[in-house]
């Protein structure tokens, strides 16, 4: 009964109304059709020329593409259920990456290793419109966090699939890779150590810091007002000022230059990540243990458990989740700020990103952006997922 | 504010002024950075003229994306934006995960080197903590004082002008102040593609080995940040209190 009053009522609503987001989405991605799919260029530098969606493809790709967009934004556009408006824009995504590639084959000229097939500005609203679709449709679904987990590690084998089986190769972007594979992973693991790293160090620093500034209320405005100023400043110039002391340590202090300590490099870059962290780890510490309900900590106390065997075995998991959630502020924090390295010598991602700025070459750009958002997408994901299955191990 | 809190802002700003308006007097102490044979003092351009265009930048990108975003906040919190509001939530809390840097990048092919690529990029990523925090203010307000505000006969227009915007005041202005942190480092790594900022006294001694430069310049810019900043968390602590919290 229920089922088939909710049937009727959603049907009428259909008639009645239009999903207003479907039409930003419609128009943004019509719009994405009349602006180039591809962009064919000489070489990797200079600006190249548009070519639309039509052009770029297979006469049965392009009507194919054409039929199938039209569909999906159809689907956009009507106030249907939130899973179909998510299968739709997945595939939808799907498509246009799978065409981009497509369309990268066919354009190659097949005696010509110079020329570049770049993601034209209409691929690139394309991607936005179906991404806008699909994530109102997540939000509107509101997963659980293990079908978030799932969602990201299924995203991730998709795509690496795709990459792996080479659909994208002729893809200006992959080329870039393809000269620099060894540099990517070195540079990407530079990336991820100075990101991760930071962040171990400073959780290992703040969470006793933030347990301290709990107990001894004398110290908590000086602490966190020394975080706050630190926060503020610059990244460029932390990432400096730190180069003049460490330079100073390591010319003067014995044993320091073998620990990889130098004015330069991946050591300030280090300091400057970490210092950057401090804050949110200390204050959400603090924020967590303050906000715990006193009645639990009597309990506790009442059961005869000493100050030690409080703080481990209640206190800390019950702020476990707003930890986590300064924890997950500092990843996506730093996995960004890493790129700023580069600019130091501290190596990075950001290595691509400065170097493909300064040769205006976007592709280049690219390289190093895109892992970057991707890594911080994901930290993202995860640690918020986490967030919610530790609070809900909290609540029970 | 303490008066130990006090005076240490007012020696901040006259450090600040005295480094920008007549570097050559820290000319001894800078030397101490340096090389044999390596100036001191940055050579390369007048110190005020870059911390001027470097505030123009800044003021002018986050001039913007405010209008933008409280436009933006204002509008999916009434009734007929309402269907935006989920999409608006979860692209703010993804826009984040940019990091600036590459939303610098990206721009300089296509608008090419300079002040444009900066200004358009620190707009872009400007956008978020207001429209974040303002969308936090306004829809933070309680009802029963829409409500009341309703029972007086306040028409629509008027209760956002008379009520709801001042009492979401505070935490929008909260979103200005990380915006306007996060635009006046960004514009200083703009000087990696040719915009005129403070960055350009950083990137010159990065260049050039020459340390001095790179903690002039990092002086200079980290406390330009921190007093802009400081600024801020007075305004919103005076409209919390004229709000009455």
């Amino acid at each position: 009964m229920m089922t088939i009053l909710q049937t009727a009522n959603s049907a009428s609503f259909v008639r009645r109304r239009l999903d207003p987001l479907g039409v930003v989405v419609t128009a943004v991605a019509v719009a994405g059709l009349f602006l180039p799919f591809v962009i064919f260029k000489a070489n990797r530098i200079v600006p190249g020329e548009g070519v639309p969606l039509w052009a770029a493809l297979p006469v049965w790709a392009a009507i194919a593409a054409l039929v199938g967009l039209g569909s999906v934004l159809v689907i956009a556009m009507l106030r249907v259920r939130g899973e179909l408006k998510l299968a739709a824009s997945g595939a939808g995504l799907l498509a246009v990456v799978l065409l981009i590639g497509l369309a990268a084959d066919t354009m190659s000229p097949q005696d010509d290793s110079l020329a570049r097939i770049g993601i034209g500005a209409g691929s690139w609203l394309l991607i936005l419109a179906l991404a806008l679709m699909l994530t109102d449709a997540l939000s509107r679904l509101d997963p659980g966090p293990w079908t978030r987990i799932g969602s990201l590690a299924f995203a991730m084998v998709v795509f690496g699939a795709i990459l792996g089986s080479g659909t994208l190769n002729e893809l200006s972007i992959l080329k870039e890779y393809g000269s620099r594979a060894p540099a990517f992973w070195q540079e990407t693991r530079r990336h991820l150590e100075l990101a991760f790293g930071s962040v171990l160090l400073a959780t290992g620093i703040g969470v006793p810091v933030g347990i301290a500034c709990h107990r001894f209320s004398a110290m908590r405005s000086g602490v966190l007002n020394l975080l706050n100023i630190v926060q503020t400043i610059p990244s460029i110039a932390l990432f400096g000022i730190l180069i003049a002391p460490l330079a100073w340590i390591a010319a003067n202090v014995p044993g320091a230059r073998t620990i990889g300590i130098s004015g330069i490099g991946m050591a300030p870059a280090m300091v400057a990540l970490t210092a950057y962290a401090l804050l949110p780890v200390v204050a959400n510490t603090l924020v967590g243990l303050t906000g715990l309900a006193t009645t639990t900590v009597e309990a506790a106390r009442g059961m005869g458990m000493t100050s030690g065997q409080r703080l481990w075995h209640v206190e800390l998991p019950l702020a476990m989740p707003v930890i986590l959630t300064g924890i997950r502020i500092i990843l996506v924090q730093n996995i960004g700020l890493s790129t700023i390295a580069a600019l130091i010598g501290g190596g990075g991602l950001g290595v691509f990103v400065f170097q493909g700025a300064g040769q205006t070459a976007i592709d280049l750009v690219l390289l190093g952006a895109a892992p970057t958002v991707a890594l911080a997408f994901a930290a993202a994901v995860l640690l918020g997922s986490f967030i919610d299955l530790s609070a809900e191990r909290a609540r029970t | 504010m303490s008066p130990l809190g006090l005076v240490l802002r007012l020696a901040g700003l006259v450090l600040l002024v005295w480094l920008v308006v007549q570097p050559t007097a820290f000319a001894g102490l800078l030397a101490l950075f340096t090389r044999p044979g390596q100036p001191s003092v940055y050579n390369q351009g007048s110190l005020l003229a870059l911390t001027i265009s470097h505030l123009l930048i800044v003021a002018s990108a986050i001039a913007a994306s405010a209008l933008l975003a409280v436009g933006l906040a204002i509008f999916v919190t009434r009734p007929f934006g309402v269907d935006f509001l989920p999409v608006s939530r979860a692209l703010a809390n993804i826009g984040q995960t940019f990091p600036p840097v590459a939303v610098l990048a990206l721009c300089v092919p296509l608008l090419g080197f300079g002040t444009t690529p900066t200004l358009v990029a620190l707009f872009l990523y400007g956008l978020l903590p207001i429209f974040e925090n303002s969308l936090a203010g306004l829809s933070s307000v309680p009802p029963p004082v829409t409500e009341a505000a309703k029972g007086m006969g306040m028409k629509p227009m008027q209760r956002l002008i008379g009520v709801e915007l001042p009492l979401s005041m505070p935490l929008m202005l909260a979103g200005l102040r990380l915006s306007t942190t996060i635009a006046l480092s960004t514009a200083a790594i703009g000087s990696t593609v040719a915009a005129p900022t403070l960055g350009e006294v950083i990137i010159a001694g990065l260049q050039t080995g020459n340390t001095a430069f790179v903690v002039q310049g990092g002086v200079i810019v980290a406390l330009l940040a921190v007093l802009i900043h400081e600024g801020f968390v007075a305004l919103e602590r005076s409209q919390r209190r004229r709000i009455g919290l």
